[in-house]
């Protein structure tokens, strides 16, 4: 795909890759191989008919493309963008074969023997830009003016979401396609959850999420921005009101390492520092009010999509050097791969097996020094990595003037602390079942409040999972009533 | 996009020089709101989200009180609403409610702008059951709020300045200081600048007394999402949005807090450039606390 040059880019905040166009899109899909079993589709988490809209793309049929899509997915123009591709449906792609670490051995020698009897088995070396065909199709749609259907009939029942990011959307997408009457409860000042504060613009601009939750609005969607369940309002009063709610409050909280130091001026928590430029738009202050300051030298700790994204703002704010401390190898980075490559081409360093273990700062209480410590790659752990070890005598200090933090969140705490009755993990995660069922009738949760952090389309999906078993509890309970086996919903809840 | 509530003025008055109260229709924060806890505000698109705290609250109204100091754009700003004008976003109550109960007798301090706050809590504190003995500062006569409305609530009031135009001069600390040698006082609740904070709870532990302080860092979301209003309490890091605002003030490393709220002094300072920019006619009100914050 087409990118913005290094060089421009990190000048300004638009998108870094530039997408597909019709000939671009129908010449990658026409690699695909329109496998009888396709590997991909179980690659990914919402199974989208990938082969379906592959071929509609080959036939320039776009509109039946996106339509198939949206029958799995809701927001296909975030997913084709941020979705870890290489470690969902193109990691199983059967032209991935000779590049994918996640196909399994028994995967391998099945591709193999189907790809030597089509004669194709020179072509398993990169696999279809499966995301990026489903970024062109969505794109496709907006600038045709190509809208889902709108829901059936329309059905009795209230249900309220928490939060207002992928699960939620996604499951509010999936209750007024039903019918239901939908409202969604944003604790910030516009929605989108991570999407809007976490997600830099170059990487997911925003006027992609605003169009995602306009059509939300245009189905019927009610948002509700600054109110705080747990606060303005509690679950139990939402219950009064609601036939059920759902819990799609993600993982906000932000990790620190405790180490000396972290509360130094010029260390930011990433959450921090991010939501200071998507959701406040500090890089334009002060045309705008709310202010970052970032220095010269700029140390980001951490090696996922969030450290990523953190270091590659740094450099769109002004930095003349940013610095990824990671410590473990560069093959254990949980980031996606394609941005570990952009940051890479804009000039992100990379310390690798290096950890902070203290910072050092100014008698203003700025930051000026962190020290760090040399790892080495030691046993192999539960996530299958080797567990980082330090290396003794290994210290060494880097003069820095901001760091941010971006070693993990954790399940926001509000809404477990201010709601009765709902089972918690060992994080503070909330506990579900498969459908998103919580401890607590008519109470259900799913993304990363119920997983920890994890991704977009896996909140998602639990969203659209949750959902369907919404509309059978709340059926359920009205057949309960009619046959007067069930009291009504106001003694229930009162 | 939000569907986005009308959070409207409905009466605005000076009570000092920097010193603004207004009253806004937000009525499911007014159902909810106790003492102690505050609202996250933004004005406009591109406008900043700023703490303030909840000082009264009418829930037959559908209203809450806010009573804030003009020290900054965003505060200035605030400041030129008339009645009738409205605020863009405003989501609360935030924090933690703090405990609220018959603790006996309760000295109430408040300084500067903080006294606003302190009136609210010696209020709900005395319908409890609680004797209050109250000590209000400021820098001089005309900058002391709320004096009347405080005479009313407490057993007694001390009244300090510090250039001593009002009462006695000096600082909160010195009828602090007698009240705690003559009396058996169970709590004390201090809310205003932090030098004042650190003070009283210095001198409340050399009696053994806790002081309950409301502490202002810097913040952004107002839920528990960034961290920017980390506070050491008792050595350990704590979100003053969600673990707080109210800590115990003997436990509080005040001077990193001091140290973390001058994290953005130049930009304020651009900002407030900008801001009297648009008044240059007008007096702007707060130069002197501006510089006092320096
Ligand atoms: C910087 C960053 C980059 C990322 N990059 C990627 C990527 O490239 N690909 C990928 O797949 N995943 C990525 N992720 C992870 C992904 O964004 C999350 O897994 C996903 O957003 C989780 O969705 P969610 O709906 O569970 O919660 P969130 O997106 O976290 O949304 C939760 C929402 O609930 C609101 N809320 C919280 N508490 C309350 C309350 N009490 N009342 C009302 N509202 C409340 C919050 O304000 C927030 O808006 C990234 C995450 C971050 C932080
Ligand atoms: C929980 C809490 C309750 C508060 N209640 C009140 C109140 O009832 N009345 C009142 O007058 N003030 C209150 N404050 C302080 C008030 O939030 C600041 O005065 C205001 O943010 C200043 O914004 P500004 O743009 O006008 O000034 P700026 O020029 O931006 O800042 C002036 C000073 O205010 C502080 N400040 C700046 N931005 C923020 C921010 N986003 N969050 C917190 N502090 C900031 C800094 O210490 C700064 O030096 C409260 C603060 C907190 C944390
Ligand atoms: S939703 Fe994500 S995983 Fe599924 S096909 Fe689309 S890009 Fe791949
Ligand atoms: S596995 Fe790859 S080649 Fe096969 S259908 Fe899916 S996208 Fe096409
Ligand atoms: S203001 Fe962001 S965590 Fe408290």
């Amino acid at each position: 795909m087409r990118k913005q040059d290094p060089a421009r880019r990190i000048r300004n905040f638009d998108e870094v890759a530039l997408g597909f166009d019709e000939d671009e899109a129908v010449s990658e899909a026409e690699r695909c191989l329109q496998c009888p079993r396709p590997w991909c589709v179980r690659g990914c988490p919402v199974g989208v008919d990938i082969p379906g809209f592959i071929r509609a793309i080959r036939e320039r049929r776009f509109e039946d493309g996106i339509r198939i899509i949206w029958e799995k997915n809701a927001l296909p123009a975030v997913c084709g963008r941020v979705c870890p591709h290489e470690a969902q449906c193109e990691g199983l792609c059967a032209l991935s074969r000779g590049c994918s670490r996640y196909l399994t051995e028994e995967g391998k020698a099945r591709i193999d023997r189907f790809l030597s009897r089509s004669n194709l088995i020179h072509r398993r070396r990169r696999p279809v830009s499966i995301g990026a065909l489903e970024r062109f199709l969505a794109d496709y749609a907006a600038a045709n003016g190509i809208r889902p259907l709108r829901g059936e009939s329309k059905k009795e029942g209230r249900v309220a979401l928490v939060g207002s990011g992928p699960a939620s959307l996604a499951a509010a997408g999936e209750l007024s396609r039903m019918g239901y009457s939908v409202t969604v409860f944003e604790a910030l000042h516009a929605p989108g959850g991570v999407l809007r504060y976490g997600i830099p613009g170059f990487r997911l601009p925003k006027e992609v999420v605003d169009r995602e939750i306009k059509q939300l609005e245009e189905m019927g969607v009610c948002f509700r921005c600054d109110v705080v369940i747990g606060r303005t309002l509690t679950v139990e009063e939402l219950l009064e009101d609601f036939d059920a709610v759902f819990i799609g409050s993600g993982a906000g909280t932000p990790g620190w390492m405790g180490i000396e130091g972290e509360s130094l001026n010029g260390i930011y928590s990433a959450n921090e520092f991010l939501t200071r430029v998507n959701l406040m738009e500090a890089h334009r202050f002060p045309e705008t009010d709310t202010p970052i300051s970032v220095g010269r030298r700029v140390a980001t700790v951490g090696g996922g999509n969030v450290a990523m994204d953190a270091a590659r703002t740094a450099l769109r704010l002004g930095a003349e050097e940013s610095i990824i401390l990671y410590r473990r190898r560069e093959e254990e980075m949980p980031a996606r791969k394609e941005e570990i490559e952009n940051a890479k081409e804009e000039g992100v360093r990379f310390e690798l097996l290096v950890a902070p273990i203290r910072y050092i700062g100014d008698e203003n209480g700025w930051v000026r020094e962190v020290e760090c410590i040399r790892m080495e790659p030691g046993e192999v752990d539960a996530s299958g990595r080797a567990r980082p070890v330090p290396v003794e005598g290994s210290e060494f200090r880097m003069e820095v003037d901001t760091v941010i933090v971006a070693i993990g969140q954790r399940p926001n705490p509000l809404i477990p602390m201010t709601t009765p009755g709902l089972e918690l993990g060992r994080i503070g995660n909330i506990i579900t079942d498969e459908d998103g069922r919580t401890s607590k009738e008519g109470v259900f949760a799913g993304g990363d409040i119920a997983s920890g952090a994890a991704t977009v389309i896996l909140a998602m999906g639990a969203g659209i999972r949750a959902a369907r078993a919404i509309g059978r509890y709340i059926e359920d309970r009205r057949k309960q009533r009619s046959d007067g086996k069930y009291v009504s919903k106001d003694t229930y809840t009162g | 996009m939000g569907g986005g509530h009308i959070y409207r003025i409905i009466e605005k008055e000076r009570l000092s020089d920097e010193i603004v109260k207004i009253e806004v229709e937000a009525p499911l924060v007014a159902s909810k709101a106790v003492s102690g806890q505050f609202v996250m505000i933004r004005l406009r698109e591109g406008g900043e989200r700023i703490p303030l705290t909840i000082s009264g609250c009418d829930p037959e109204r559908g209203t809450i009180t806010i009573i804030f100091q003009e020290v900054g754009k965003t505060t200035l700003d605030l400041g030129r609403l008339k009645p009738g004008d409205s605020i863009l976003n405003l989501a609360g109550p935030l924090g933690r409610p703090p405990e609220l109960k018959r603790f006996g007798t309760v000295v109430c301090v408040g300084g500067g702008v903080g006294i606003a706050p302190v009136l609210f809590r010696a209020r709900v504190l005395k319908e409890l059951g609680n004797r209050i003995i109250s000590i209000i500062g400021a820098r001089s006569r005309d900058m002391l709020i709320l004096k009347e409305e405080m005479e009313e609530v407490s057993d007694r009031l001390y009244v300090t300045t510090d250039d001593g135009s009002l009462g006695q001069k000096g600082f909160v600390t010195d009828p602090l200081r007698d009240v705690l040698s003559d009396e058996q006082v169970d709590l004390v609740v201090a809310i205003g600048p932090i030098g004042m904070m650190k003070a009283v709870s210095g001198v409340a532990a050399e009696f053994g007394v806790k002081t309950a302080v409301s502490l202002n860092p810097i913040m952004l979301d107002g839920t528990g999402m960034c961290g920017s209003c980390r506070v050491i309490v008792g050595g350990e890091v704590r979100f003053a949005c969600v673990d707080g605002p109210e800590f115990d003030g003997g436990l509080v490393d005040f001077d990193a807090l001091l140290l973390r709220n001058r994290r953005y002094l130049e930009e304020e300072e651009i900002s407030l450039k900008r801001a009297r920019g648009c008044e240059s006619h007008e007096k702007a009100g707060s130069s002197k606390a501006y510089q006092e914050l320096r």
